[in-house]
Formats: structure tokens, sequence, C-alpha cells
């Protein structure tokens, strides 16, 4: 797996620019991988990040749409707002989660 | 007298009740099972309905002559479950106690689940097979169809049978081509993953064989809303798919009753442990079928494997002894892809579909992950093997609940090794 540095950090990423490490992420590399997509941070940014974070680190997959919206209760049209195009992935980039998956 | 109460008697219900019935004796365990519905669905024929392949009364029979004598079966939808007072509500107002209990209560495609979906197309010129109803009315809608753009659409993963979506494709293909119309119809398929299949080596054996066939992709497809006077399908990224004629699988959901007990996720899946097959945080209920959040697919096979699982782990926790098998994730599909020609897949939680034999190293005589008349007979077969021996409770000859690697090529970093992260994420 290739070495990145972000924001001063040498950390573990996929061909894909996501982190391998969770543990090796912090609020500036948020920040950093955000704004070379082209995002500026928001309040209504982390809060979706803080919980992509927190679920990850509870049930080890990344949440879909669905639990965003049920459980976080963000609605699917904000998420396109703060994240356009594919939110889910983008928001774990930024949030340092591995590329989500589908299930099966 | 103890209770052992199932809900629901679908695939992976009826299959643990009969092995059940065998195994323990009716002098000390009274087995109950409830379903409302009180016909049994051959799910797999679903596919064939509409290209005429299979008659509709190939793919029904009445549930209780499918369980065995000595199994008391209730007709009554389950309403609540009261894990405390170990009780299940159901609609009729009666309630039923148990020591263990078994959810087998499926998944059910929710079309009420996507904006428009239900609107003036439905039926018209919107169709899905994942109901009898469902694949009887698309019959009789392909039967006198004269072409356009046809869209085969996943509206959100997961789904029960991921790889039936795929197949309606390719049938269609070899079917308007039979009928002489394919030249007439732009054939177009919409998925919300970033290609043809879940798994990386079958994705891109599947994604050959669509190219091939001319099928148009259209991947990381987010559903909004179905615009019924556009007629058309509304991304959540604003990107639009025009339809003459729509199939899609709206999104499949786990039984209300499930979320009514509060034992559900976000899809109304109960959390299962991946090995042990134990609602998680409830050590006398279990989940068998489509109704776990398990990582693998939702699928008949995979139900049969998880049932002779469960039925050895059920009998040591009645002796007091521990658990003495490990469900491994095992599935096995055969993916029809037209013109008398099948793929077959095997794999479980740590290796996805892989090229090799099966079910017995070199000699097969089945192929895995690659084209062949012989899989297709297989497939076909299936309906047989499903009616006598998986519903019955029986195993089949050669093919074990734990995934066989004998006979397998597997190439380089796609077996995942157990480690101790993969393991304690559930
Ligand atoms: C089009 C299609 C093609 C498929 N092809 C294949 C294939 O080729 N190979 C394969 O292996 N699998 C295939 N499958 C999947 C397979 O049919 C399912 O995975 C299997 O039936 C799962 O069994 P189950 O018992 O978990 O759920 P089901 O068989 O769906 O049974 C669930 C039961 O629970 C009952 N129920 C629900 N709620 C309640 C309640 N509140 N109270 C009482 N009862 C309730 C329902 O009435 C139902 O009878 C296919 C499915 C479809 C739709």
């Amino acid at each position: 797996m290739p070495e990145k540095i972000i924001a001063g950090q040498t950390v573990t990423v996929d061909e894909e620019g996501y982190l391998q490490n969770p543990a090796q992420w912090n609020r500036d590399i948020a920040q950093e991988i955000a704004s070379e997509m082209g995002i500026q941070l928001t309040d209504a940014h982390w809060k979706v990040i803080e919980f992509l974070r927190r679920d990850y680190q509870e049930r080890g997959a990344v949440p879909g749409m669905r639990r965003l919206n049920k459980v976080a209760g963000i609605a699917i049209k904000d998420l396109y707002t703060l994240f356009p195009d594919g939110p889910i992935k983008k928001a774990a980039r930024i949030a340092g989660c591995p590329k989500p998956t589908s299930c099966v | 007298m103890r209770e052992l109460l199932i809900l629901g008697a679908g695939t992976a219900g009826t299959m643990v009740a009969n092995r059940l019935r065998r195994r323990l004796s009716p002098a000390e365990w009274r087995i109950r099972v409830v379903d409302s519905e009180l016909r049994h669905f051959y799910q797999p024929g679903f596919l064939f309905l509409p290209f005429g392949i299979y008659r509709p009364n190939q793919v029904v029979r009445p549930k209780r002559r499918l369980i065995a004598a000595g199994v008391e079966v209730w007709e009554a939808a389950a309403e609540r479950i009261d894990p405390e007072h170990r009780r299940v509500h159901l609609a009729t107002g009666q309630e039923l106690p148990y020591d263990i209990l078994i959810l087998a209560t499926g998944t059910q495609p929710r079309p009420d689940q996507v904006e428009g979906m239900l609107g003036d197309d439905w039926g018209h010129r919107v169709f899905e097979f994942y109901t009898y109803e469902g694949a009887v009315r698309l019959a009789e809608r392909l039967r006198n169809w004269a072409g356009g753009r046809l869209v085969v659409h996943i509206s959100e993963m997961p789904i029960k049978c991921p790889v039936a979506p795929l197949e309606f494709a390719f049938l269609a293909d070899w079917w308007l081509r039979r009928r002489g119309l394919r030249d007439r119809v732009e054939l177009i398929y919409v998925t919300p993953l970033s290609g043809a299949f879940t798994k990386p080596v079958a994705s891109r054996v599947l994604t050959d064989l669509l190219d091939h066939k001319r099928i148009q992709v259209v991947t990381d497809f987010a559903v909004a809303r179905v615009d019924n006077e556009r007629h058309a399908l509304i991304g959540w990224d604003g990107r639009e798919v025009p339809y003459d004629l729509l199939v899609t699988v709206p999104p499949n959901l786990g039984a209300a009753v499930i979320e009514l007990s509060g034992l559900g996720d976000e899809m109304n899946y109960v959390p299962t442990d991946r090995h042990t097959l134990q609602a998680q945080g409830h050590s006398n209920i279990f989940v068998l079928g489509d109704a776990t959040d398990l990582p693998t697919s939702k699928a008949g096979s995979v139900a049969h494997f998880e049932a002779e699982v469960l039925t050895e782990n059920i009998l040591a926790q009645i002796r007091g002894n521990p658990f003495p098998a490990r469900f491994d994730g095992h599935a096995n599909c055969f993916v029809e892809t037209g013109f008398g020609k099948a793929i077959l897949l095997d794999f479980n939680y740590r290796l996805e579909p892989v090229p090799g034999r099966f079910p017995l190293p070199w000699l097969g005589p089945m192929t895995l992950l690659g084209e062949s008349r012989l899989n297709h007979w297989g497939k076909l077969a299936f309906e047989w093997v499903y009616w006598h021996w998986l519903l019955p409770g029986r195993s089949i000859p050669f093919v074990r609940a734990e995934l066989s690697m004998a006979g397998k090529v597997i190439p380089a970093g796609v077996w995942t090794p157990e480690t101790a992260s993969s393991m304690s994420k559930r």
C-alpha cells in the first residue's frame, strides 16, 4: 500500500486515496482531503463525518445512505448537497474510513 | 413441554422445522411455525415466469404439505416479539410462548420506499419480478411488447439473490433475439453498485458478458424517484434514465414485525452473530435466511447451509454443550446467462467467487465462474432439488455446509485470512 503525506502526516492509503488505518486520521487531514475535492467543511459536513467514524468503529462497516437517514437523521437530499455526486464515497474518504463496499 | 417457535415458514423456516422435528423428541419439545401466507413460492422460478420458461403453477405449492407432521402450523401474522417475557403476539390477539425462537421472516420487496414507483406507470410501464403476482403481470406485458427502451434496475442494496437482475437482463437479451425483437430494443442495466457485481473477480466476468450482449450499464446510480410523466428514473445526483419498460427490483426490507419489536437495523435485518447465528444480545433467539444482517448473499442455498449449522447448534444448546458448528458464509448461486447456459458461483465470507470445478475437484462436472450448458441444467434441476431435498431438510450429496477450497483456482490476494479484527467486528 502506498504512503502519502497529508497535512504534514504520513498515512497509508489505497490506490484511490482512502486511508487504510482510521487511527492515522485527524481533523487537519480531513480538511485537506476535502479541499482537494473542492469541499469546504461546515458543521453540517462534520456531523456526517463524525457519525461515519463512530458507526464504522462500532460496526466495522461504512454506513449507507438509508442508515445515515434513519439513524443519524440526515436527509439524502442534504447529503448530495454536502458531498455532490457520490456522498458516501466522498464522506468516507474525508472521514478516513476505507472505501465502502456494498454487501453481497 | 418446552416450546420451539419459528416465525416464517418460507425456505428457511420450513427446512429448519423439518430438520429439528426429526432430532427433537416430540414428548419434550413442541415445534410451532407461524406464517400468514398459505402458499409456498419457489422464488428462483420467478425469474423464468416473465419469459414463459416456467408456468405459474410450477412455482406454488400449499405450505402445509411441505411441513412435517408433528409440527404445528399457525396461519397468522406475528405482530410483536417480546424477548423479555419470551412471547410472540399474533395479529389474531393470541400469544405464543417460547423457550427457543427462530426468526425466519425473510425480506420483502417494497416499491412504496421509492417516490413515484407506485405511480401511474406501475403495472403499465413499471414492473417487478420479485413477487409471484409481479412476475405473472410482467409475463403478460412482455407477451405483446413491441420493443423500445428496456431498463433493468436495482433500487438499493442489499437485495435477495443479488444476481437475479443480471440474469433477467441476460435472459431478456436471449428472449428478444429469439422473437426477432432485439434490434428494436435498447437494453440498459442500472445499478447502485460501481460494477456488474459486488465481488471483483466475478464482476469482471459478468461485465464482459454484458458487453458481449450489447447491454449498456449505468453504475453508481442511486434512485431518488420515478417520474411517471417523463417515464424516467431520476437519480439523486440529477442523472435521468428514460424507459419505455422498466423492470425494477424495489428496495428489499426485512419484515415489519422485526422493526416493531426493535430487533432490526435500518433495513429491518436482525444483527446476527456471523458464526453462531444467534441474534446479538439474545442467547435464545436465532436468525436464519434472508432475515439476518450477515455479509453474505441472501439466497436459498445460504439458508440451507445455515440450517445445517443451526440444527447442530440448537441441539447443543439444549444439551448444555458448546456450539459445535460455525457458519462460514457459504453461498452457491447459479447465474443464468441465456442461450441455455449458466455460470456457477461458490463463495463465503472470506473467499469471493473464483474459477474452478464443482462439486468434485477437477471432475466437476460443473464449472465455476465460467459459462456451461451443464450449469444451466443444474439451475433447472435446482427446482427438483428444492422441493425434494432442501425443504424436507436433507443434505445434498457431495455439497457440504462449509465451503470447500478443493477444485478452486484462487488468484493471489483474493482469499482473506481470518484476522482478529475481522472476527471482532461482530
Ligand atoms: C427472483 C428471485 C430469484 C431467486 N433465485 C435464487 C436462486 O437461483 N438460488 C437461490 O439460492 N436463491 C434464490 N432466491 C432467493 C431465495 O428465494 C431466498 O433467499 C429464500 O427464499 C430465503 O428464505 P427465507 O425463508 O429467509 O425467506 P422467505 O422464503 O421469503 O420466507 C419468509 C417467510 O416469512 C413469512 N413472514 C414474513 N413476515 C411474517 C410475519 N410477521 N408473521 C409470520 N410470517 C411472516 C412470509 O410469509 C414468508 O413465508 C431468489 C429470489 C428471488 C426473489
